[in-house]
């Protein structure tokens, strides 16, 4: 006997639960789909999509930091085209939302890879304009709000599907750049991405990764992570997508309070596949102890009077 | 399939200064597991310190007692904490993860050569070699720092035709590298594949005087890993591959184990 309505609506995509697999962290759902139903997932953002398969950057790519990770995996992925011919057909064997992240290095490159991935069997797109680990484009258009809107505005044109932009936490204000987003066309923003961190190994005196600097994530995130998304939803109108450091059930409670329609697990994955369904079964648990009906409910529901 | 699993531990024991020998109950692990996998093993109690797992590797089953083995040396806190845990102690471990050493009623004459901590994946190979055929021939290299740190010789011993040891020090065995000794075997042997696991000076060692003797050889790869299962891409090696001049293989999925021809060694 559920009394407590966990469907979304974000952007125009129906997701049965505010729960999604965050871009970066999942790959293609063909791994976690040995130790947890994909069915029961809200949606699957895949791993970062470029025009040409991509072989990242060097190892090491990984230092683990307290209570969090630095990465600079450098998108590595397949390319579109095998993420269409193989991919798709794979994750359309489950009933989950499919949430295609794109990066590129040029304006042309993001615009070309978004119209191929309008014509297939895709939910929404999101928009990678902010990942750390590549020199070229990428950050440069997400650290600014004149870059994020001319970026936004190009895809836009070509967008058939919703299009959610994900934003950097790299920036001096993170909503005006959400609002140039939104302005442009945006129909959610997801933050936040990993901030940039370095690591050092003292007996060698040499960074451990070998990119020298990193994005971090995890549990160490999660304050600024919360900080940002409870100011990005004051500013726009859109949905605000939370992530950030989210582990367990509790933390993705602080980021509906704080204004997020959804939120996305990503580094938790790593050591506890399970992270995703365990996060879905607890909010249901808090939402029916606390008699409410629906997930909307507490959405932005922050007492900040004194 | 890997699996997440909650057992229990048989035994704990110190078998040298800051390295722990585990005996853990695993029906499943102990059935399924292959040489040269690893066992994902988490080490906090929900504190996020350390946030990862630590993989490491299987070192032998005992598939009639349902149980298998791994040893860890005490290196940071992840280590520390599972140094920590105690017979009868629950073990949240993902299993079993990982490729596995080739193993062929072809390969009659083998060499072993371990390094370090590198030296117990290579006692499942060997374990696994003998049942699979009682003739079969094993010389086994084991190279260690100093006499402290000798470890599971006489596990090594019975396994092995022969067993060699060298130390940096020359506090036991052979004084110098673990590579020399092989050097000088080789010459007399007819091996049909070395198999080498341990610090990576020594494989490409190793990967190399195979080479120069045109004999076959397995690698089992280190890498800092994150998720342990070929999702999160950080734990990658340099693969020589058909048709591009390499890629970035994940040794979490793709390895451990890798024949060392394709291996491009990077500095």
């Amino acid at each position: 006997m559920k009394m407590v309505d966990l469907k979304v609506n974000i952007a125009g995509i129906d997701l049965k639960n505010p729960v999604i697999a965050a871009s970066g962290t999942f790959g293609f759902g063909r791994e976690y789909s040995e130790f947890i139903d994909l069915n029961r997932l809200g949606g699957i953002a895949t791993k970062g999509l470029t025009l040409n398969p991509r072989q990242g950057n060097k190892p090491p790519r990984i230092a683990e930091t307290p209570s969090g990770i630095l990465n600079s995996v450098g998108l590595q992925n397949p390319g579109v085209k095998a993420f269409i011919e193989d991919e798709i057909p794979f994750l359309k064997k489950f009933n989950t939302s499919i949430i295609a992240n794109v990066a590129g290095s040029t304006i042309e490159e993001y615009c070309e890879v978004v119209e191929m991935l309008s014509e297939q069997d895709v939910d929404a797109i999101e928009l990678n304009i902010s990942c750390p680990n590549v020199r070229e484009g990428c950050l440069a258009f997400g650290t600014n709000k004149e870059g994020t809107g001319f970026l936004t505005k190009e895809v836009r044109k070509l967008c058939k599907k919703p299009l959610i932009v994900k934003l950097s936490p790299n920036v001096t204000d993170i909503s005006e750049i959400a609002l140039s987003a939104e302005a442009n066309g945006a129909d959610a923003v997801s933050l936040i991405n990993t901030l940039v961190g370095m690591s050092i190994d003292i007996d060698e005196r040499r960074p451990i990764l070998a990119n020298i600097v990193g994005g971090l994530s995890g549990p160490a995130v999660k304050p600024v992570a919360v900080r940002m998304v409870y100011e990005v939803s004051q500013s726009v109108k859109i949905p605000v997508i939370g992530m950030g450091g989210i582990s367990k059930w509790d933390d993705a409670i602080e980021f509906f309070l704080a204004g997020a329609s959804a939120i996305m697990v990503g580094t938790a994955n790593m050591s506890n596949p399970r992270a995703t369904i365990e996060v879905i079964e607890g909010i249901e648990k808090y939402l029916e102890s606390n008699h409410f009906s629906s997930i909307g409910e507490i959405v932005g529901l922050l007492k900040t009077e004194q | 399939m890997p699996k997440m699993l909650l057992e229990e531990i048989k035994s704990v024991e110190e078998i040298a200064k800051g390295i722990f020998k585990f005996s853990v109950f695993s029906d499943y692990v102990s059935k399924n597991a292959k040489p040269g996998q690893f066992v994902n093993i988490k080490c906090n109690d929900d504190s996020y310190v350390p946030l990862l797992r630590r993989p490491i590797s299987i070192m032998n089953v005992d598939r009639e007692k349902g149980t298998f083995d791994f040893v860890i040396q005490v290196k940071g806190i992840g280590t520390e904490n599972i140094s920590k845990m105690n017979a009868r102690d629950k073990i949240d471990i993902m299993a079993c993860l990982g490729n596995s050493f080739e193993i062929s009623e072809s390969y009659k004459n083998i060499a072993v050569v371990g390094g370090g901590i590198g030296i117990f994946p290579l006692l499942f190979l060997i374990n696994d070699f003998n049942e699979l055929n009682k003739n079969i021939k094993i010389d086994t290299f084991l190279g260690f720092r100093n006499k402290d740190l000798v470890v599971l010789e006489n596990e090594f011993k019975s396994a092995s035709g022969n067993l060699f040891i060298a130390t940096d020090d020359g506090s036991y065995g052979h004084k110098g590298l673990v590579t020399e000794l092989l050097i000088k075997e080789i010459g007399e042997s007819d091996y049909d594949i070395i198999y080498t696991c341990g610090p990576l000076p020594m494989i490409r060692k190793v990967a190399l005087i195979a080479a120069n003797n045109n004999i076959k050889c397995q690698v089992s790869l280190e890498q800092r890993m994150g998720c342990g299962i070929g999702a999160c891409l950080v734990c990658v090696c340099n693969i020589k591959s058909n048709d591009k001049a390499h890629e970035y293989k994940h040794v979490c999925k793709d390895g451990p184990v890798f024949w060392a021809d394709k291996i491009v060694f990077e500095d």
